[in-house]
C-alpha cells in the first residue's frame, strides 16, 4: 500500500514541478517559457478524447505494431530455432541475417518505400524488422543455452523431431524468447512512431509531427503521452504473459524486506536446477544493447 | 554368466506373489521382457574422441549389470552407445541381435540428475513417455499415477520438479524410466548425487520397483559397495578398456557384505580400480 503511495506521489511530484516551470515562465539556460504547461495539455488531451481522430489514430498505430510485432514473433523464432538447431540453415542464412541485423530498421524506409505497393505495408515492414532481430537473437541464444539432457531424455523415450522441438525446445527457451520479446515491443515502437512521423497517414505518430508543423505545442505532448501509455501497456503485455507462461522458473528465495508472504515458504531453491535454466539470462541484455535504433 | 542370469530370475519368481498387489504392469510374460544387450568388439567415444577400445560385452535377458570405474573412464559413453545416442566408432552395438540403430522406447535412460522437464509436474513428466507412445490421456495419467505412487510420490504428483527434493527427483526419474515398460533400463550415475541415507534407500526402492519388470538393467556406478549391491555381475572400466567382468555372489542381500566371497570380491574390485 505504501509502495502505491510512493509511485502516486513520484508522479504528481513531477507534475507540479513541471506545472510551476512553465507557469512560472523559468528561463535559465533550460528555457522553459515557450514549453505548455500540464493543465494546456490536460486541456489538450480532453479535447482531443472527445474527437474522432484520436481514436483513428490510436487503432491505426496499434493495428501497425500488433501485426508487425506478431509476424516479427513467429518469424523471429522460426528462424532463431532454425538457425540454431540446422547447420544447413545456419550457414544459408547466418551471413545474411549477420549483415542485415546491424542496419537500423528505421534507415530501411527507402526500402520499404520502394518494395511495398502502400504506406501502410512498408510501415509494417519497418515495425517487424525492428523487432525481428531481438526475438531472432535471444531465441537463437537461448536454443544452444539448452541442456542437452533434456533432448536426450526424450529421445530416448521415442520421441522424434517435432516431440523435441514441442516438448523440449520451445518451452525451454521460453524464458529467453520472451527475453527478446519484451525488447522487440519496445524497439518496435521506436520504429512505428518512427516509420509514421516520416511516411505515414494517421497514426500517433503522424499526429504527434502535425502538431509541431503546425506549432501545436500541447499537441505534441498529447502524443507524447499517448506513446509512453501505449508502450507501456504493451510491453507489460507482453511481460505479464511471459511471467504467467514461465511461471515454472525457480524463483530466488529471497524476498524483499517488507514483501515477506507468510503463505506458502518456499524451499531453498535447489542451485543445480536453477543452473540449468539461467543461461539464457544474459541474452535479453546483449540483444538489448545490440538493437536499439 | 547364464547361471547368474538364471539365479535372478528365480528370486522373481518367489517374490512375484508379493509384488503383484502393487505391480500395474501386467505380471504376464515379465520373466521374458528383457532384451539381450552386445557390444562386439567396440570402440566407443566420439569421433574426435574414443573412450573406451575393444569393448565386448554380452548383458543377457533380465540381468542386473553394474559398471565401475573412476570418473572419466567412458562409464557415460558406455551406456549411451547402448542408448543409441552414440554409434559405435568399430565393431557393433546390438540388441537381441539386431544392430541399434539410434534411441527406442523399450531402452530407457535415467540420468544422474536434473533430466526432468523443470516446467512439468512430477506427474506429467512420468506421462510424457506414455504420451509418446501414443496413450490416451485418461490412460496415461492413471499409468503415470500408479508408477509414482509406487516410488512413494503420490502426494508430490502436482509438483515441480525444483519444488522437491533430489531424492524425489531421481524417484521421480525412476518411475518416468520404468512406466512406459522398456525392455531394458540404462541408468548413468542415478544415486551419485544424493546422501548416504537417502541413497541406500534408493538403492532398496530400485531393486523393489525392478521386481515384476523382468527388464534388463544397466547401472553406471562410481561406488564399488552400490555396484556390489545391485549387480548380478560387475563390469570393471579403466584405462580407455573393459578390464574384467565379475559375477557377484548373492547380489541384493543386504546380509551378504561380510559373505568371504562378497570380501574377495570388494578387495578385488577396489585393487583393479586403484591401479
Amino acid at each position: 500500500m505504501t509502495r502505491y503511495a510512493l509511485r502516486v506521489a513520484s508522479v504528481a511530484a513531477a507534475l507540479g514541478l513541471w506545472q510551476l516551470l512553465t507557469s512560472l515562465d523559468i528561463d535559465l539556460w533550460l528555457r522553459f517559457s515557450q514549453f505548455p504547461t500540464v493543465t494546456d495539455v490536460a486541456r489538450a488531451f480532453a479535447d482531443r478524447l472527445a474527437g474522432d481522430d484520436y481514436w483513428t489514430d490510436l487503432t491505426d498505430s496499434l493495428t501497425r505494431i500488433v501485426t508487425g510485432f506478431l509476424l516479427a514473433a513467429v518469424l523471429g523464432v522460426a528462424t532463431g530455432v532454425l538457425v540454431a538447431r540446422s547447420r544447413l540453415a545456419e550457414d544459408l542464412l547466418g551471413p545474411i541475417l549477420e549483415v542485415v541485423r546491424p542496419i537500423p530498421a528505421i534507415a530501411l524506409v527507402p526500402v520499404a518505400i520502394l518494395l511495398f505497393p502502400s504506406n501502410e505495408q512498408g510501415i509494417v515492414f519497418i515495425t517487424f524488422t525492428a523487432a525481428f532481430f531481438p526475438v531472432l537473437v535471444s531465441t537463437r541464444h537461448a536454443v544452444r543455452a539448452l541442456p542437452p539432457g533434456w533432448e536426450e531424455a526424450v529421445r530416448t523415450m521415442g520421441g522424434g523431431r517435432w516431440r523435441i522441438l514441442g516438448s523440449v525446445v520451445l518451452p525451454g527457451a521460453l524464458p529467453g524468447i520472451f527475453g527478446g520479446l519484451s525488447v522487440g515491443i519496445g524497439v518496435s515502437w521506436i520504429c512505428v512512431i518512427s516509420a509514421e512521423m516520416i511516411s505515414g497517414q494517421y497514426g500517433v505518430g503522424y499526429r504527434t509531427w502535425q502538431d509541431y508543423t503546425v506549432v501545436d505545442y500541447p499537441g505534441v505532448f498529447v502524443g507524447m503521452v499517448t506513446i509512453g501509455v501505449l508502450g507501456w501497456a504493451t510491453s507489460t503485455a507482453v511481460e505479464l504473459l511471459g511471467r504467467r507462461l514461465t511461471r515454472w522458473l525457480p524463483r530466488t528465495s529471497y524476498v524483499p524486506a517488507g514483501r515477506a508472504r507468510p503463505k506458502s515458504p518456499r524451499p531453498a531453491a535447489p542451485a543445480p536446477a536453477a543452473s540449468s535454466v539461467v543461461p539464457t539470462g544474459p541474452e535479453p541484455e546483449e540483444a538489448r544493447d545490440e538493437h536499439l535504433v | 554368466m547364464s547361471t547368474s542370469s538364471e539365479t535372478r530370475e528365480t528370486t522373481r519368481t518367489d517374490t512375484a506373489g508379493a509384488t503383484t498387489g502393487t505391480a500395474t504392469t501386467p505380471a504376464t510374460g515379465t520373466a521374458v521382457r528383457g532384451t539381450r544387450l552386445t557390444l562386439r568388439a567396440a570402440t566407443l567415444g566420439r569421433p574426435d574422441a574414443a573412450a573406451l577400445a575393444d569393448v565386448d560385452l554380452d548383458v543377457p535377458p533380465g540381468e542386473i549389470l553394474t559398471v565401475v570405474g573412476p570418473s572419466g573412464c567412458g562409464k557415460s559413453t558406455l551406456l549411451r552407445t547402448l542408448a543409441g545416442l552414440l554409434p559405435t566408432l568399430t565393431g557393433s552395438v546390438e540388441q537381441d541381435g539386431r544392430p541399434i540403430g539410434g534411441p527406442a522406447a523399450d531402452r530407457a535412460l535415467v540420468f544422474q540428475e536434473d533430466a526432468l522437464l523443470p516446467w512439468r509436474s512430477l506427474l506429467a513428466n512420468v506421462e510424457l513417455p506414455l504420451a509418446i507412445q501414443g496413450a490416451p490421456r485418461a490412460e496415461r495419467r492413471k499409468r503415470a499415477a500408479a508408477w509414482l505412487e509406487r516410488v512413494g510420490l503420490a502426494d508430490r504428483a502436482r509438483q515441480l520438479p525444483h519444488r522437491v527434493s533430489g531424492g524425489q527427483r531421481q524417484r521421480a526419474q525412476l518411475a518416468r524410466a520404468l512406466a512406459a515398460d522398456p525392455r531394458a533400463v540404462l541408468m548413468d550415475e542415478p544415486f551419485g548425487a544424493l546422501d548416504a541415507q537417502t541413497r541406500a534407500g534408493m538403492q532398496d526402492l530400485l531393486v523393489e520397483v525392478l521386481h515384476g519388470t523382468g527388464a534388463t538393467v544397466v547401472f553406471v556406478t562410481h561406488d564399488v559397495d552400490e555396484a556390489l549391491f545391485l549387480g548380478d555381475r560387475v563390469a570393471l572400466l579403466g584405462a580407455g578398456r573393459l578390464v574384467a567382468v565379475r559375477d557377484v555372489p548373492r547380489p541384493r542381500d543386504r546380509a551378504a557384505h561380510d559373505d568371504p566371497a562378497r570380501v574377495a570380491l570388494r578387495r578385488d574390485v577396489l585393487t583393479s580400480l586403484s591401479i
